[in-house]
């Protein structure tokens, strides 16, 4: 916890990204978890669609279809895992 | 070079040769060696020689020049320029080192890439130093922030550069500084010139952001897809975590980088815009030519280096 004499910590909301907050920081998930990260800046994920939850990792970011000459040689469409970003 | 018994190449034959060839490009990269590690046995007062340093301005021109000509739209659209950095493909663009190597990536590529990397990955984040002086208040702030982090955070075993040694050493290669320098085709030399050529000219300082941003903003999916491959590949932990580490500090860096590096740099020199742009679109250049010589080596099964890896 930051001493009162201290300046603020700043929080920085942005509707498409991550909330982004001064290090260090500790997330406590709703099952009790504690998860912490040493970072001068930390990206909290709120599109909840991270892999590496509570931390951002992109996953938010708007996909471009593939191309017609781009589609995936098998075929198939990007299985969990892969490259959904909601999986 | 050593004991000026070697003949410099004049400036005719450096503005003739291919400006992505072997020769240019190892010309380029062993002048800009001598400001970051040098060679053993070679006069450190070389970094400063006036007649390599100008066989270095030519070659510059020629390199830069050829940039200009070959992926330099003019544009001024910086917001635009990132913005679709930011867009993600669906699937595999037939173009993508990374797709490629999470979908059927085989180990022996996996260290032929980790190899080719090396020549950057030893030295991450140096040549983006040097644009901190010729920076002011927010976007030096931001910089300076982003440089900590990628130098460990004050802790030697967290300094990327580190990192990516231990992943060398997990996938059985040898992570001494340069060592994979004669392997390396011009295309990976292109790309660590390009960041030599941009950090160490004022001039270029827009063209630096631009590119450190690009840098940032497509790593982490990329670093998500290679963390991939490598846990696929049955790769060490070490191997693993650098690109770990790259998938969150990297949508960190690229929030920093694009708020404060870049939009206060604007802010104090919006004329830089056009070379902001600039330093996207080469960076995107130049690694669509080395993905693509990777990837053309591989779809045939043989080595992309210029002599082929000792097995581990």
């Amino acid at each position: 916890m930051a001493a009162r004499n201290e300046a603020p910590r700043r929080v920085v909301v942005n509707r498409e990204g991550p909330i982004l907050v001064e290090g260090p920081v500790e997330v406590v998930g709703d099952d009790g978890t504690t998860t912490r990260s040493d970072r001068f800046v930390v990206a909290i994920c709120t599109c909840r669609r991270s892999r590496t939850y509570p931390w951002c990792d992109t996953s938010h970011r708007r996909r471009k279809p593939a191309g017609p000459s781009e589609s995936r040689p098998d075929g198939r469409q990007p299985q969990e895992g892969e490259e959904d970003p909601r999986s | 070079m050593g004991c000026g018994r070697t003949r410099l190449p004049d400036a005719g034959a450096v503005r003739r040769s291919d400006p992505y060839g072997d020769d240019l490009q190892l010309l380029l990269y062993v002048l800009y060696e001598l400001h970051y590690r040098g060679f053993a046995g070679v006069d450190e007062r070389l970094e400063w020689d006036p007649a390599l340093l100008g066989v270095r301005a030519a070659a510059e021109d020629v390199f830069l020049d050829a940039l200009r000509r070959d992926c330099g739209s003019g544009g001024k659209d910086v917001a635009e320029a990132v913005d679709a950095l930011q867009l993600e493909p669906v699937g595999d663009d037939g173009h993508s080192v990374s797709h490629h190597l999470q979908r059927e990536g085989e180990l022996w590529q996996l260290r032929e890439y980790a190899a080719v990397r090396s020549l950057y990955h030893l030295k991450e984040a140096d040549p983006h130093l040097w644009v901190v002086p010729r920076l002011r208040g927010r976007a030096k702030a931001a910089m300076v922030a982003v440089e900590f982090d990628e130098f460990g955070a004050g802790r030697a075993e967290n300094v990327h550069a580190q990192l990516f040694a231990d992943l060398m050493t997990d996938l059985g290669l040898d992570a001494r500084y340069g060592r994979y320098l004669d392997a390396a085709p011009a295309q990976a030399l292109a790309v660590v010139n390009m960041m030599s050529l941009f950090g160490l000219h004022r001039r270029l300082r827009g063209a630096l952001v631009g590119h450190f941003a690009t840098v940032e903003i497509t790593s982490p999916p990329g670093s998500r897809r290679l963390a991939r491959a490598l846990r696929r590949a049955g790769a060490g932990p070490a191997a693993r975590r650098f690109y770990d580490e790259h998938v969150e500090a990297d949508a960190v860096h690229e929030q920093v980088v694009r708020h404060e590096v870049i939009g206060g740099l604007l802010e104090d020199e919006p004329e830089l815009a056009v070379d902001v742009v600039l330093g996207i679109e080469v960076t995107g250049h130049l690694e669509d030519l080395l993905g693509d010589h990777l990837l053309a080596a591989w779809r045939e099964d043989r080595s992309a280096l210029r002599t082929p890896l000792a097995q581990p």
